[in-house]
């Protein structure tokens, strides 16, 4: 096999590795701020579930997690898992990340001091007001380093899907590899993982200096 | 018809009492300076008044209507509707300025006129220049709060309060937090609404200022009103307490 069709195999595979992490940060992203109110709520039986759920997701691996999502319907409901492989790993995926994204949303909202609401509230701003317009455009530079090393850590852990047999890059590349008996294949892949992480490094840093017009 | 009434509230914090029966009353275009020692309840009695803090029992009440009242630790606020117009009768400047650091001098003042009570932007703004000038920031519309010295941040604070026309501004020790050239400056500017005949009260530590613009001075001790009256019944009252606290002054 030439290095040029193996460059276009594993580039092919390197294409579902961007699928599932720009999939997984749409989602989680967002999703994190809901849980970070779930977690923030005033109601106890919320806000003790979602520290449950938090503690559950940051403290067993997402690889096992994703092989819960995965073969979970099967083995309890005895459900046709045959379509729904894609599904299990962008829900175990976003799950995961939306917890760690909840727990540095929640670590910056609560560094914005207490006088930031004061004065929205004197100005007339509703609590919704207050929190769009006031708090999270504060947060969002505050929490940009941490989001930053969060999105960086989720390029690597798409491979991971490689446990539930999911053809991704990773997976790519050993079969290549083994079916080859070349190393190279292997090397390959992690140069594309390289390179995009320092991508992403790159519009995260941009996004950080376009928030410093203030301190 | 007072302006502002607050009728005999009382706020603990803990088994603190903090405020213990205030009443006081500002009329339309007075200066009322309160005067006391550091935990004397002052402050306290600036934030009940602008609804920051609950109180435990009393009433406050702007232009006749009852913003809030409580009996026995039981509040009642007025409507959500009539505490939103309630709340346009009255603007704070903080000690610490509290401006939105990620918004420029110019959007501090105009956004909340603008998004929060619909108000037409060009007229905002021409407002907002004209404020601007008075507080002599005139080149400073585009900065923001992070390029300003703390005098200019505190004026920028003052015509973000008073870009929304309150009845009444209140003051809580505009001038702790900066140094004396630049308490100097924030004071002046304080005068110069005083010559309009801004209805103001003002927490504050600076003596002279408030015996100089008051056309009453309130002097707190532990909770309570200790005196009342022009500056020069409460500052020439040899009231043992006031001589007390005035003589930590002058050392």
């Amino acid at each position: 096999m030439s290095i040029q069709t193996m460059l276009m195999q594993l580039l092919g595979g390197f294409g579902q590795t961007v699928i599932i992490f720009l999939l997984t940060l749409v989602i989680s992203l967002p999703l994190g701020m809901l849980v970070y109110f779930g977690r923030a709520s005033r109601l106890k039986p919320v806000s003790a579930l979602v520290k449950v759920y938090i503690s559950i997701m940051r403290g067993t691996p997402l690889m096992l997690q994703l092989l819960l999502w995965y073969f979970g319907p099967f083995y309890l409901w005895g459900a046709n898992i045959g379509g729904y492989k894609f599904t299990a790993i962008i829900i175990g995926c976003s799950v995961n990340y939306a917890a760690y994204f909840a727990e540095i949303y929640r670590s910056g909202i609560e560094s914005i001091p207490k006088g930031q609401y004061e004065a929205a509230q004197l100005l007339g701003y509703s609590k919704a007001q207050t929190f769009i317009h006031i708090i999270l455009p504060q947060v969002i530079k505050i929490v940009m380093p941490s989001v930053t090393n969060e999105v960086i850590t989720l390029v690597k852990d798409t491979s991971l899907v490689y446990s539930v047999s999911y053809v991704e890059m990773l997976a790519v590349a050993k079969q290549i590899s083994a079916a080859q008996t070349t190393i190279f294949p292997l090397v390959a892949a992690g140069v594309f993982y390289y390179i995009f992480n320092v991508i992403v490094a790159f519009l995260m840093e941009r996004i950080e200096k376009r928030l410093n017009y203030y301190h | 018809m007072s302006l502002l009434e607050i009728n005999g509230i009382k706020k603990s914090f803990g088994d603190h009492q903090v405020l213990k029966d205030i009443s006081i009353h500002v009329d339309e275009g007075e200066i009322v300076s309160i005067i006391g020692r550091s935990g004397s309840g002052k402050t306290t009695i600036l934030r009940c008044a602008t609804m920051l803090e609950t109180i435990d029992d009393g009433s406050i009440v702007y232009m006749g209507e009852t913003a809030v009242k409580a009996e026995n630790g039981v509040l009642t606020y007025a409507s959500s509707a009539d505490r939103k117009r309630i709340n346009g009768y009255f603007g704070l400047v903080f000690q610490n300025f509290n401006l939105f650091p990620h918004r420029s001098v110019m959007e501090n003042i105009t956004d909340a006129p603008i998004k929060v009570w619909k108000r037409n932007k060009d007229e905002v703004y021409a407002e907002a220049r004209a404020l601007l000038k008075r507080m002599d920031l005139a080149d400073k519309e585009n900065a923001y709060p992070c390029q300003l010295s703390g005098g200019q941040c505190q004026r920028v604070a003052i015509a973000r309060a008073l870009a929304l026309n309150p009845k009444v501004l209140f003051f809580d020790e505009p001038t702790s937090a900066l140094d004396p050239e630049l308490t100097a400056e924030v004071l002046r500017v304080i005068k110069g609404l005083a010559e309009l005949h801004i209805t103001m009260v003002i927490v504050t530590h600076e003596m002279n200022f408030a015996r100089n613009i008051s056309d009453r001075v309130i002097f707190m001790d532990e909770g309570r009103i200790a005196l009342e009256g022009t500056p020069a019944e409460v500052f020439d009252s040899g009231n043992a307490r006031l001589t007390e606290f005035l003589g930590n002054y002058s050392d």
